[in-house]
């Protein structure tokens, strides 16, 4: 959120940061994918106020943009935790407990999949593949992996990461 | 910087290989800085052994990163070479260890056997590799991963890098590249094997326009990384690829689509571009050939469809990834509406190669049908789990056996899958198949991308089926009914088989869908969706009837036909069962043999796992 600015009302708003790179991008065929990615590493996901200026800066319908944000699995319409786990559900960590991985996780901060806690702190979504399947079963909270993890370790991570 | 000419790169080259020797002449020590290895505290050992080093007052020793050394099962890992020394790879370096080997092989002059996990793979590029032994690795599209630092284009050139670019754009016609890739006889590495060089003529004959080449690095396969591994530790290998492929289809325009979870892969390639552009071997007149072509990247945002060519293609435009149908095939009518190739990351990876040895050297290795080398990402239940580069024709016993160390734990091997989601699964009967893509396809599985994951006999055959059928419905794209609502059915049918609901009708209705999905799915995702199944049904019949029959999972995996009981005569009242239950169902006196309340209990099977008596049994 540090690059993202808020005016008064609280409104989000596109940065100078994001409106240059629009810019930048906006005589490139395909652009969209490019935008939305860049919109998403500022906020966090991808604000509704954010998408309808993005459809003015690029002259796309608002309509196209949502089609494109729900085909796929990496945007969001909205905000994740303060701290971000993901849990690796590819194939070599599925054999090796990524799911019981989950579910610990479920247990720990009392909600499910793609849902924040509510005091905003955490979110957990399993992904596919990490590409770290000699470490597996493998998690990622806020960027940092974690491999060979058992469900025993799991209370550790969270603790360290929760803020206070 | 200056953009070189055909004679200063080869001068370039000349004073590489001269500093590559002098380097040679003293003490090398190299890092692994893959993505797993990053993952595994790399980071941590590189500064470590600059730290002992130091500390040992050693100033000669020159540290290096590099990409992935392929050994994922002992990462972080470590090359030392020193001179009157074997070159030798060691595993598992943390801080400790680092230490020891500064202390001891640097420093000491003596190998630290403890630590030792293997030797460097024998080098293409400077060694000659006489008759193929396939009972080894031979490393053809890794050459370069773990050798040199992939943020340096000079470590690149001075391994014959842009050579092969240099020999087209000076001696060789568009037409002749495109002969010489055909008669190697280089298949499309994607999983579905298609002639490289066929591929490359079609484009070549559309009129002159506007036409694109495109690398499709969408690994989206889970439980694979081949790719990934090859970008990060090699990325002008593939740049160098995409400009001949240019030069002989007449592009001037590249795209390289990568998947937007490999932020390393990414970072590495935009230095690749930069360097590659700033020395001319990119952009316009490059070599002073005439010839002009640039690259961009194009981030993929997660979606599996999208390694499907003409999804992959949508994507580029911004657009909803949608397959849609065959013909036109991309090479007739692709991005934007002009001509395209796609090819893949890895078949990239060979083509300088092929044109700088020649295709007939490249022809000697492999099968009668698929030339070459196959890369694997070798993970699952073995011990060796990693990265590995094997000739066509090795069996899979030798990939699991003998280079993959065998099963973990000395536990019964069960199955093997390649291809992912579009694979199959392949029964203990077949291990001596030499790999190939017929070969492969005959018993119901494919070659796929590269995923080659191993199942012990803890795993359970009708609930990996789910794994993957679960993985494609998700990532259907929902625009074909036979894989939109076949795939729906038959999650729905394995489901209810791995909680003991399942009837013989089902299987039978599962094999109709299936049928229906392969012939009828508008795209490769929805044709193969089935194979899981099908193959599985197809050679572990029997547990599938084991959980309908007589709801029983011998793997133990599927809960809903677990029960938990404790034998008393065994059970000493130790409590530490009743003390590990999370739902406290186990109830006893101390010294007293314990009862399992088969209502309350959850099944986890954590009274099983501590019961030091085998009291606990399963059922």
């Amino acid at each position: 959120m540090s690059t993202a600015a808020k005016t008064a009302e609280g409104a989000l708003k596109l940065t100078p940061e994001l409106k240059a790179f629009i810019a930048e991008w906006k005589s490139k065929p395909g652009n969209l994918i490019m935008v939305l990615h860049r919109v998403q590493q500022a906020f966090g996901y991808i604000p509704r106020e954010v998408a309808f200026e993005v459809a003015d800066a690029l002259g796309v319908p608002l309509a196209k943009i949502y089609g494109v944000i729900t085909f796929y699995n990496l945007f969001k319409l909205t905000k994740p935790g303060r701290n971000q786990i993901q849990v690796c559900m590819g194939t070599a960590c599925y054999l090796k407990g990524g799911e019981d991985i989950v579910k610990e996780l479920e247990g720990i901060l009392g909600v499910g999949l793609n849902t924040v806690t509510p005091d905003g702190e955490f979110s957990v979504e399993a992904v596919r593949c990490l590409g770290c399947c000699g470490l597996a079963p493998v998690m990622v909270v806020n960027g940092e992996v974690f491999g060979k993890v058992q469900t025993k370790d799991l209370q550790g991570i969270v603790a360290r990461f929760r803020k206070g | 910087m200056a953009k070189l000419t055909v004679e200063a790169l080869g001068a370039l080259r000349g004073q590489q290989q001269a500093a590559a020797r002098a380097r040679g002449e003293g003490v090398v020590v190299t890092v692994g800085m893959g993505t797993c290895g990053v993952a595994a505290g790399s980071n941590a050992t590189f500064e470590a052994i600059a730290a002992a080093l130091a500390a040992q007052g050693l100033k000669d020793v020159l540290v290096r990163p590099t990409g992935c050394m392929g050994l994922c099962h002992s990462e972080p890992t470590v090359e030392v070479r020193a001179p009157g020394m074997p070159a030798v790879i060691y595993g598992n370096v943390d801080r400790a260890a680092a230490q020891k080997i500064v202390e001891g092989h640097v420093a000491g002059g003596r190998v630290v056997e403890e630590l030792v996990c293997d030797t460097p793979a024998l080098d293409i590029v400077t060694a000659d590799i006489g008759g193929v032994d396939y009972e080894k690795q031979l490393r053809i599209v890794l050459r370069n991963c773990g050798v040199i630092d992939p943020d340096k284009i000079d470590e690149y050139i001075a391994r014959d890098g842009y050579a092969a670019l240099a020999k087209v754009l000076t001696g060789m016609a568009p037409q002749g590249v495109v002969d010489e890739v055909l008669k190697s006889g280089l298949r499309g590495r994607g999983g579905a094997g298609f002639l490289t060089g066929r591929k490359w003529q079609f484009a070549a004959a559309q009129p002159e326009g506007q036409k694109y080449m495109v690398c499709n690095a969408d690994e989206g396969d889970p439980g694979a990384y081949m790719d990934r591994s090859t970008l990060e530790g090699d990325p002008h290998s593939v740049l160098e690829a995409m400009a001949i492929a240019g030069y002989a289809i007449g592009a001037s325009k590249g795209f390289i689509y990568i998947r937007a979870e490999y932020p390393l892969a990414i970072q590495r390639l935009e230095t690749a571009i930069a360097q590659a552009t700033a020395y001319g071997l990119l952009g316009e007149d490059i070599l002073g050939s005439g010839f002009s072509f640039t690259i961009e990247l194009r981030l993929g945002a997660g979606a599996f469809v999208c390694g499907e060519e003409t999804a992959l293609l949508a994507s580029i435009e911004g657009k909803r990834g949608m397959p849609t149908p065959r013909p036109p095939f991309p090479a007739v009518k692709g991005l934007w509406g002009c001509p395209t190739v796609i090819n893949n990351v890895e078949t990239l990876a060979n083509i300088p190669v092929v044109l700088l040895k020649g295709a007939e050297w490249f022809g000697k290795i492999g099968t009668e049908t698929t030339k070459g080398t196959k890369v694997f990402a070798l993970t699952g239940k073995v011990n060796k789990c990693g990265l590995i580069e094997v000739p066509m024709g090795t069996t899979l016993r030798s990939i699991i056996f003998t280079i993959g160390g065998g099963i973990k734990d000395g536990k019964a091997f069960k199955a093997a899958q390649t291809g992912g989601p579009s694979g199959g699964i392949i029964p203990p009967q077949f291990l001596d198949t030499p790999i190939d893509y017929e070969s492969l396809a005959k018993i119901g599985s494919i070659m796929g991308s590269g995923g080659l994951i191993v199942m012990d006999e803890d795993d359970c055959i009708p609930d990996i089926a789910k794994f993957y059928l679960d993985f494609t419905v998700d990532e259907s794209c929902g625009k074909c009914c036979p894989c939109r609502i076949g795939g729906r059915k038959l999650l729905d049918y394995l489901d209810k088989i791995c909680k003991g609901a399942g009837t013989l009708e089902d299987i039978d209705k599962m094999q109709v869908i299936c049928e229906a999905m392969s012939r009828a799915s508008l795209c490769g995702l929805g044709q193969t969706a089935s194979n899981p199944v099908q193959s599985s049904l197809r050679y572990f019949m029997d547990e599938y009837k084991e959980h309908i029959e007589q709801k029983k999972c011998r793997a133990g995996k599927c809960k809903n036909l677990l029960s938990y009981s404790i034998i008393p005569e065994k059970c000493v009242g130790c409590t530490a069962c009743a003390k590990v239950c999370p739902v406290n169902a186990i109830k006893g006196e101390r010294k007293q043999p314990h009862v399992i309340d088969s209502a309350k209990c959850i099944k986890c099977g954590q009274c099983f796992d501590v019961c030091k008596f085998q009291a606990v049994v399963r059922g």
